[in-house]
């Protein structure tokens, strides 16, 4: 019942708040009310360990928690200045296109039906990832090709559980899913033995084993990543100054790890002379302008929240709780996927 | 109308003028009602109006017609043939199945439940009567959605599928569900089902002209050996005729899972559970309340008369405590369809489950609610449009 309510509450909201925030979608203001409103209203995942999740003392934190901090950073030159609306798959859409948040950071995997039929625009992904499986340790499993048969714990209203059709028919292979919105029980039902393999974004997966799981040891993450999740900040399209500003926040924290600029330095590198130094710090050039903000408005992102890898570090690193490989989160020069456009 | 045409025609009362129209209440009231039907259709123009072209504006997709897209993922458990490949529209029809498969087990469980309870409530039994009052205040008291969920983390701990509990080689009980022997497939099978439901038409004919007999002439005759010869006698005999197949298929242990047999997931059972007992609770209530606004005096008559205690209950008291069971027993059985919605706490594939994907993969919030709103709707007032035609069978008639 309370679900059925949930949903009709959120087909009312869509329908009253369209009806009554069309205006600011349409007239690209974002930037003005959120400056008038004083904080920037950022949508993120309710508990993914990593990416966005209360810690011990009750504060937010987590990879994509850090972006929306640098877009406040960007606007406000207050990395503090944001307020985390906790969303659940099924809320995340009707509350960017309300107008209830003003920016979706929040797993999303950014896919052309999202971009077109959805009314969003994705600025550049800030984690790339894909479908993973988490097993019982001494299942005998060991790759995905072990789980024909297999009953698959999904959560519903992702990508993923398109993928694990996709995964499992284009492998000739049987499954049954068990589909169940709220995580707590979903990782139970996995955990119990209801399910033989737990499926999500393979970037969430530790953080499932390491904070969900009693005993960690006893599950294993299966090699490889399934389908490609690139995981994007999501705005209303209609807005090109707000969307601008999302885009180069999440640039600003790529070019700064490739010129070397961390939280630490930014201050000395404000005195450098290379160009693609002071272009983004604003030491040269009117380019916090051209998106309406001030002109070190990349070195209040820096200084207060850090380029990529100091960000990726804090959440997945080695010293993290959720430990992952950076794999195709590391820069083009690496390697990777990550390629900051210039600042000029 | 027709008082208005009859007082023109009629000649005796004065002339209809604009004035004497305007005035009559007939008139005033149609008007008021038709002013009030127009102003609620323009209401709801303007907001569907409003909501499409908003939609539009933030370049948001809208109307019906992702329903014939592929849906693309997969659904745990389907009555009807479905894969990943069918489309949106097939899908709902899962979810719409599966939600009448689970409500209708629940209907019927906790009616059977709440009948048992509301006569133990009554019972003279103080021990029975107390049993009954503690059940009912138990399941009543207790949110139906901690219920569900109760009911799904005890049958998740039961053992897993290497350590399934056995029923003699033919029942198996693990935390994937019950799986059961059950007949093979056979030809024969189609021919048995019609064989029962036409045993069922015939008793329920039956009993109706023993009753025809039993007011014509007073002579009772008992129609429950035939009834019960009738649905299992005739389609054993169809069973017999298509050579008596004996094949089982015998659920066994492969791979992951049972396979063969027929398998009743724990998440069907513990939702099926959750909702049928909460709703039994206030069954029982409800036929306690029937039950006892049935005068005492009645009762006594009955006996004075030497009618048998059995054709007292079924003569006399049930009649009338009907009439009183009849409508809340309606919204108790709407509100039980409407719970199991609760499904996707504990993610069995009911409507709502399969709309919320639908909903989360098109981002089509506005449609995909419409569907299920309509679905609610629909089935609610067929459920209260069959309870009102039987309760139009059990009321008063004043001749």
């Amino acid at each position: 019942m309370t679900n059925i309510f949930k949903s009709l509450s959120y087909g009312a909201l869509i329908g009253v708040a369209t009806l009554a925030t069309t205006a600011q979608a349409d007239s690209g203001d974002t930037l003005a009310s959120v400056k008038s409103r004083g904080e920037v209203l950022c949508g993120v995942h309710p508990a993914r360990h990593g990416f966005a999740a209360p810690d011990s003392q009750g504060n937010w934190a987590g990879l994509e928690v850090d972006y929306c901090r640098a877009i406040a950073a960007a606007i406000f030159g207050d990395a503090d200045k944001v307020r985390f609306v906790a969303l659940s798959s099924q809320q995340r859409f009707p509350a960017i296109q309300s107008g209830e948040v003003d920016v979706l950071v929040r797993n999303v995997t950014a896919t052309l039906g999202r971009d077109t039929a959805l009314g969003l625009n994705f600025a550049p992904p800030v984690f790339y990832t894909g479908t993973g499986f988490l097993v019982h340790a001494g299942s005998g499993v060991e790759t995905v090709e072990d789980l024909d048969g297999a009953t698959i714990c999904v959560a519903p209203g992702s990508t993923t559980e398109r993928n694990v059709a996709q995964i499992f028919a284009s492998r000739g292979m049987e499954y049954t899913p068990v589909v169940i919105e709220n995580n707590k029980q979903l990782v139970d039902a996995y955990v119990t033995g209801r399910c033989d393999a737990l499926t999500k974004d393979k970037a969430a997966l530790p953080g499932v084993r390491a904070y969900d799981t009693t005993d960690p040891e006893e599950h294993v993450l299966l090699p490889g990543i399934f389908s490609k999740e690139p995981l994007a900040p999501a705005v209303r399209q209609g807005d090109d100054q707000w969307y601008d500003i999302v885009k180069w926040v999440v640039y600003a924290t790529f070019n700064a790890e490739e010129l070397g600029v961390t939280s630490e330095n930014a201050e000395e590198m404000r005195s450098s002379d290379d160009v693609d130094v002071m272009s983004l710090l604003g030491t040269t050039g009117d380019y916090g302008s051209k998106l309406g903000l001030t002109e070190d408005w990349a070195y209040d992102v820096i200084t207060q929240v850090g380029n990529y890898a100091e960000i990726y570090d804090r959440h997945f690193g080695p010293d993290s709780p959720v430990q992952l490989d950076r794999d195709l989160n590391t820069q083009w020069t690496d390697g990777g996927l990550l390629y900051g456009f210039p600042i000029k | 109308m027709s008082h208005l045409d009859g007082s023109i025609r009629g000649g005796q009362k004065p002339r209809a003028t604009l004035g004497s129209i305007i005035y009559s209440k007939t008139f005033r009231t149609i008007a008021t009602q038709v002013v009030m039907a127009a102003l609620v259709v323009m209401a709801g123009l303007f907001l569907y109006n409003n909501v499409v072209e908003n939609l539009r504006a933030q370049s948001i997709a809208t109307g019906f017609g992702f329903l014939q897209q592929d849906a693309q993922f997969d659904i745990g458990e389907t009555p009807i043939a479905y894969n990943a490949t069918d489309s949106y529209a097939r899908a709902f029809l899962v979810g719409l199945l599966n939600t009448l498969r689970v409500s209708a087990a629940g209907i019927l469980l906790a009616t059977i439940l709440g009948f048992s309870v509301g006569f133990a409530r009554v019972s003279s039994n103080w021990l029975l009567s107390k049993v009954a009052t503690g059940y009912v205040e138990i399941v009543r008291n207790v949110p139906v959605i901690l219920q569900v969920i109760f009911w799904a983390v005890v049958l998740r701990n039961l053992p897993g599928a290497r350590e399934a509990i056995d029923f003699g080689g033919f029942a198996f009980l693990t935390n994937r569900g019950l799986s059961f022997a059950v007949p093979a497939t056979d030809p024969i099978h189609g021919p048995i089902i019609y064989a029962c439901l036409a045993g069922i038409v015939l008793s329920i004919l039956g009993g109706y002209l023993a009753r025809r007999h039993r007011e014509k002439t007073g002579r009772y005759i008992s129609m429950l050996w035939p009834s019960i010869g009738l649905i299992f006698g005739l389609p054993a005999l169809v069973w017999l005729l298509g050579g008596a197949p004996t094949a089982l298929s015998v659920p066994a242990l492969k791979g992951f899972n049972f396979r063969g047999g027929v398998t009743i997931s724990p998440e069907f059972t513990a939702l099926l559970i959750g909702i049928a007992l909460y709703a039994s609770g206030f069954i029982a209530e409800i036929v306690r309340a029937g039950l006892q606004a049935t005068p005492t005096g009645q009762i006594e008559a009955a006996r004075s008369i030497g009618l048998r205690t059995r054709f007292v209950m079924r003569y006399v008291v049930l009649p009338q405590a009907l009439r009183v069971i009849v409508p809340p027993l309606t919204s108790q059985y709407v509100s039980l369809i409407k719970n199991s919605s609760i499904a996707v706490v504990v993610g069995y594939p009911d409507l709502v489950n399969i709309g919320n994907t639908a909903m989360n993969q098109t981002g089509q919030a506005v449609e995909a609610i419409a569907v299920m709103m309509m679905v609610y709707l629909t089935v609610s007032l067929i459920t209260s449009t069959f309870m009102n035609v039987y309760n139009r069978l059990v009321a008063i008639k004043e001749r």
